[in-house]
């Protein structure tokens, strides 16, 4: 019998009512007395100098407040990167200025070069298009081998050339890894890409700035996944407000898939204009904006080689990788490729040496940065294609060599770093095989020939790192903030809870699930706990969510302070019943003292932490609320095996998605259904970069997919029903509820099986001579290579 | 977008007369029109509605045998009326965009825009049908003269289309994968004098008729007509959804398709 | 600015606006009505699909002003008339077909468009019906095993949570 409440269950989710009635509270929801409204004027051409911004017709345009350029943010800061990369040298990457509006160039088509702030949103526009702009076009640089060589273009004038930093990881085993090549009975290597992917979270992004004038504060109201961590950026390094003068808030977010992660000069633009003209001021992006100014995601060309011995062991591993970063650095984009990349190389295999080389590289494109999986997908689509193409080379079955090298002794120290504390990637194949019902294969793709069809079955498998930590670690990594959580557990007089998270809900469902972790430990009924996050001015400090991290890491800082709460109460408790607090024991809402049928209600002691007067004042406070902070020890280690089987069109390269199977190893699950569907939405990402995604620029730097015409979405006809299975589950070591992270697991762990599959049917039919096909794998792809 | 002024006729005659001031255009279901003024690449100074003409709206059977479709008939009123009498014209309708899309967009609209990867202009040039306006009559293969350009005067207003029915005929749509128009989209109609094959999406020069392929399968109506018959990769659309070369074959792959599902 | 009036969630509603106002607009701003909403700018996403005299738009590529006279039911007039969720809109929250919900309210209007045509719609008929509103969140799995169950169909058999 499933349980009904607590860890383990699938209560329906109470955040469903407000957006199923059209009461959620989205950013675009807002409307402030007074608002302006701001249009941002952006660049058209990917590379210019940018010699004259020519408002003063526009400044007389009907309804226009105010105009702003590059010079009104002279004195301000601008927009900080959280991550310094230390390049194999030794020396720190190169980090251009950013400033909220264009100074000097432009860098990339949507560049903001002038906002205009205006009583509405189309009078904004109307006066944007009076504004002139002389700006002298230069050659722009879009293909990173091309912005490398000697000679490029510079995307900004002052470094050295567009090379972001150069990267060697484990420098140190460069020299043996080469060494293994050498002496390899088999070595395998693929060229790739892994496309550049816009996240397209279904509400564009929204900034309201307001100022208050009697108190200077400032109040930001945003499209964020954390908005402390906007406050402290925005407030320190940008605009110079100290925290307690700024509060931001990211109410209901209509997803975000590491997109809002990053702090956006809209962000900065719309609290500074605020302050300036004294009155609220409201961006809402429209969505073809939104693709030439959303961080983008993904976007490397990579060469990987696997060198295995007679035996097919892998021996040895190295990848040379081309990141793109964009114009500007965003957030955490010098982090992507290289500490959440590189560190995963070793996947799930005991490859004893493995050297991974990354150039991060400044083109005329919009920013890079974490998009849902963030690095882990670009290593796992390297090694799990590599090893397919291995086994097709030397005529093994894919999965029996996966089988034959995986890790199986844990704790496991990979020669990429990390410590994998637990993990059992033969059980999560057992299951897949089964869920998948590989069995049945032949007999379906037999159906599918009758059909004039080819079908394919691809597996991959994938290790994942989760909650990236701990805080000193990554600060020696070039982090430039901690990367713990915060919680609070504000138990009230009546008994009723409130919890405050630094984690925040963009679609997860913690509303739902956090309660049932603290229900179970108090034995108390979920109804009486709620969930406050989103906002500064009501929690402590917390660093958001985003890569899986919110449970393992901020479940972790919930439970903490609960175990505080339960240590004051049992004290209470003891108290109350004239006991000795050792004795007290909590069970069903209720305090009992051990071996004895003396008990105190929930409601009694949380009465008498704010009523003290039967209260033990001497050894301790009135009240009953504790926060905590947690700073995890390692990284958790999601897994799993994946397959796809896919159906193609000979005539026409179209592929089909037949059957999609998932068994993923999470550790323990608080709310199984919530599971479930993050990674049925983390599938449907990995099946659209597969076969449909792509942002693409010519090579004049103009974005061809700017808007869903030509940036194509998965729609529901695209995908099938997916099999997932979490049934597997080694707990993790060092987290209190033995979680691990499921958010990103789908994006990561499906796109190789998809490519795997189309591969395989491809040679289905003889057509062998076809290794690969870039993602995505687009009708006209699949027809040219089968027709090259 | 720019503003505008709107004005909602219900006949006929006050449409035509609204669209004879300078710097009026008519506004079908908006289903094209509204996210262009959106992108600000359209600025009429008024916008004459022509949903409110209920004279414009409907499908019924002409006494000679025609399926007629009033301008202004949404595409999901067509699919469910017209199936008894033209199933492949139907057919086609209830697969323009998508539901809610049907229920505003208008075959009038739609041929007057004449989008290269539409779907209606290859079923109107595929079935020889009549474009009829508030002035004139006119023939499909008058009507379409390249990508967004028509036989249509300024401000002259599609009230009806007449299709002929054919003895079978079909529709096949490769849809582009992000806007779902049609990559390329082919209408076949055999009708007693002969066969029509209309292309969509393909063409730099709009919706075309294959002649070779109408030759062949007027002889023959089977898909294996068609063998060895191949489109010149030249003057067809590439871009990053397809390329030249790509479009020409699949139109060789969508005319057997719709021959062999002809019904 | 001309007068328009309409009726939503069947009470009279009337405002000023531009030619150019969009439905949206209007329900947005000037009725204050915040569920439906705007997720792009090419009538692809859904989200702001509303009913329209009983069929299903896109309250984003309709002007305001030519829905003078009609009927426009919005994601916040389909409860039950108590205030519980309607047999559409509780099956999504049974079926966990909805994570961040900013489309939800365009797929709840679809969805019941849908079944008011097809009572009894097939997986594929669902999928399909489903062209033009766009789900970033839940791969689609759980919004057409709750459009399933509010047929009444039995949706035990299909994998998973």
């Amino acid at each position: 019998m499933p349980k009904d409440h607590g860890i383990g269950a699938s209560p329906k989710r109470r955040e469903d009512l407000r957006f199923l009635t059209g009461n959620g509270n989205y950013t675009d929801d807002i409307n402030l007395y007074g608002q302006a409204y701001v249009h941002f004027l952006r660049s058209d051409v990917a590379h210019g100098r940018l010699n004259k911004v020519d408002t003063s017709a526009a400044a007389d345009m009907p309804g226009v407040v105010r105009i702003f350029t590059g010079d009104d943010f002279a004195g301000v800061g601008g927009i900080p990167c959280g991550w310094q990369v230390t390049d194999k040298h030794g020396q720190p990457m190169q980090e251009p200025a950013h400033p909220v509006l264009a100074q000097g160039k432009v860098r990339h088509v949507g560049d903001p070069i002038a906002a205009i702030v205006a009583e509405t949103y189309e009078q904004a526009r109307d006066a944007a298009e009076a504004i002139v702009l002389d700006i002298e076009e230069l050659p722009a640089v879009i293909d990173m081998k091309a912005a490398v060589k000697d000679g490029a273009p510079k995307v900004h004038d002052d470094l050295t050339s567009n090379l972001c930093y150069d990267w060697g990881f484990v420098e140190e085993n460069k020299a043996a890894t080469d060494e293994a090549f050498k002496n390899a009975a088999h070595v395998t290597s693929l060229e790739l890409v892994n496309n550049r992917l816009v996240a397209n979270p279904m509400e564009p992004r929204v900034a309201v700035g307001d100022y208050n004038r009697s108190t200077d504060e400032s109040t930001l109201y945003t499209t964020s996944q954390n908005p402390h961590v906007i406050r402290l950026l925005m407030g320190a390094f940008v605009l110079g407000i100290p925290e307690h003068k700024l509060r931001v808030v990211a109410p209901d977010v209509g997803g975000g898939f590491g997109t809002k992660i990053f702090h956006y000069a809209e962000e900065a633009f719309c609290t500074f204009a605020a302050r300036q003209i004294k009155r609220p001021v409201k961006w809402t992006s429209s969505r073809s904006e939104a693709f030439m100014s959303d961080a983008h995601g993904r976007d490397h060309v990579s060469k990987i080689e696997l060198a295995l011995d007679k035996d097919n062991n892998f021996i040895a591993l190295r990848t040379e990788t081309y990141a793109n970063m964009g114009a500007y650095l965003s957030t955490f984009a010098p982090s992507v490729p290289t500490w959440l990349h590189g560190t995963l190389m070793a996947g799930n295999y005991r490859t004893p040496l493995v050297y991974v080389n990354v150039k991060a590289v400044f083109t005329n494109t919009v920013p890079v940065d974490a998009y849902r999986g963030a690095g882990r997908p670009e290593a796992t689509y390297q090694l799990e294609r590599v090893i397919d193409k291995a086994a097709r080379e030397l005529g093994v079955d894919p999965i029996k060599l996966r089988r034959q090298n995986f890790i199986t002794q844990f704790p496991y120290q990979t020669p990429v770093a990390v410590v994998y504390d637990t993990g059992n990637y033969v059980a999560t194949m057992d299951k897949l095989e089964e869920i998948a019902d590989f069995s049945g294969f032949a007999a379906r793709r037999k159906a599918s020939e009758a059909k004039g069809k080819l079908r394919g079955l691809g597996v991959n498998c994938y290790i994942e790192a989760c909650g990236i930590a701990p805080s000193n670690l990554v600060g020696q990594l070039g982090a430039r903030a901690g990367l713990y959580e915060s919680a609070t557990v504000r138990v009230n007089a009546t008994g009723s809870i409130s919890v405050m998270t630094g984690s925040h809900s963009h679609g997860q469902g913690h509303e739902t699930a956090f309660p049932q972790v603290i229900a179970e430990m108090l034995g108390i009924d979920e109804s009486m706990i709620e969930i406050v996050h989103g906002d500064t001015a009501k929690g402590p400090m917390g660093m958001g969510t985003y890569g899986s991290r919110s449970l393992a890491v901020g479940g972790s800082a919930m439970v903490r302070a609960t175990e505080k709460i339960i240590n004051k109460a049992k004290k209470i408790a003891a108290h109350l019943m004239e006991a000795s607090d050792a004795d007290i024991e909590i069970k069903d809402g209720k305090f009992h003292v051990a071996g004895t049928d003396k008990s105190v209600a929930w409601g009694d002691v949380t009465l008498a932490a704010y009523v003290p007067h039967n209260y033990p004042l001497e050894d301790i406070e009135p009240g009953l609320e504790e926060t905590a902070f947690y700073d995890p020890s390692n990284f958790t280690y999601p897994s799993g095996a994946y397959a796809c089987e896919v159906e193609l069109d000979p005539d026409t390269g179209r592929v089909t998605i037949e059957r999609f199977s998932a068994a993923d190893d999470f550790g323990n699950i608080i709310n199984p259904m919530i599971v479930s569907g993050q990674v049925h939405g983390g599938i449907g990402q990995g099946i659209g970069q597969a076969l449909l995604e792509g942002a693409v620029y010519d090579d004049n730097g103009q974005l061809l997919t700017g808007s869903y015409m030509d940036y194509a979405m998965p729609r529901a006809a695209d995908v099938p029903f997916y099999a997932v299975d979490h049934s597997c589950v080694t707990p993790c070591t060092h987290n209190p509820l033995g979680v691990k992270g499921c958010g990103e697991a789908g994006a990561i762990g499906s796109p190789p099986s998809v490519v795997n599959a189309v591969i395989d049917a491809l040679h289905s039919a003889g057509k062998t001579h076809i290794t690969h096909i870039d993602m995505p794998l687009s009708p006209n792809r699949v027809w040219a290579a089968m027709n090259a | 977008m720019y503003n505008f002024e709107l004005v909602r006729p219900t006949t006929i005659a006050d449409a035509a007369s609204a669209l004879g001031h300078e710097g009026a255009q008519a506004l079908g279901g908006g289903q094209t029109l509204l996210p262009t003024m959106k992108q600000r690449l359209a600025s009429p100074e008024t916008l004459v509605s022509l949903t409110a003409i209920t004279e414009m709206q409907g499908v019924c059977m002409s006494d000679d045998g025609h399926l007629c479709i009033g301008g202004a008939t949404p595409h999901a009123l067509v699919a469910r009326e017209a199936v008894a009498h033209y199933p492949a014209l139907a057919g086609l309708a209830s697969h323009i965009g998508d539901p809610a899309v049907r229920n505003r967009g208008t075959i009038g609209g739609s041929l007057a825009n004449n989008d290269p990867s539409a779907c209606y202009p290859s079923a109107a040039l595929g079935s020889g049908a009549v474009i009829i306006t508030n002035t004139r009559k006119i023939a499909a293969d008058d009507y379409f003269q390249g990508m967004f350009t028509t036989a249509l005067n300024e401000g002259e207003i599609i009230t009806e289309v007449r299709f002929p029915i054919p003895e079978k005929a079909n529709y096949q749509k490769f849809e582009q994968p992000a806007s779902r128009f049609a990559l390329v989209g082919v209408f076949v109609a055999k009708y007693a004098d002969g066969v029509r094959v209309a292309v969509t999406g393909a063409s730099e020069e709009g919706v075309f008729r294959w002649t070779e392929a109408e030759a062949a399968l007027s002889k023959s109506f089977t898909a294996d007509a068609l063998n060895g018959l191949t489109l010149p990769a030249d003057g067809m659309i590439g871009d990053l959804h397809g390329s030249k070369a790509y479009r020409a074959h699949l139109v060789g792959v969508m005319t057997k398709r719709a021959v062999a599902a002809a019904a | 600015m001309v007068k328009v009036n309409m009726t939503v969630n069947g009470k009279a509603a009337s405002g000023d606006v531009e030619g150019r106002t969009l439905l949206v607009q209007f329900l947005r701003e000037n009725l204050h009505l915040t569920g439906t909403h705007v997720g792009c700018d090419t009538s692809q996403c859904g989200a702001c699909v509303v009913h329209v005299n009983g069929t299903a738009v896109k309250a984003c590529s309709m002007l305001a002003a030519e829905a003078e006279g009609v009927e426009v039911l919005t994601i916040e007039g389909v409860a039950n008339a108590d205030g519980s969720l309607n047999t559409v809109q509780q099956a999504f929250q049974d079926h966990h077909g909805l994570q961040c919900g900013f489309c939800t309210p365009g797929m709840v209007m679809t969805a019941t468009a849908l079944l008011k045509e097809n009572p009894n719609p097939t997986e594929a008929e669902i999928r399909d019906y489903l062209e033009g509103n766009i789900c970033r969140c839940t791969g689609y799995h759980n919004i057409v095993k709750a459009i399933m169950a509010a047929a009444g169909q039995d949706v035990s058999r299909i994998a998973a949570e």
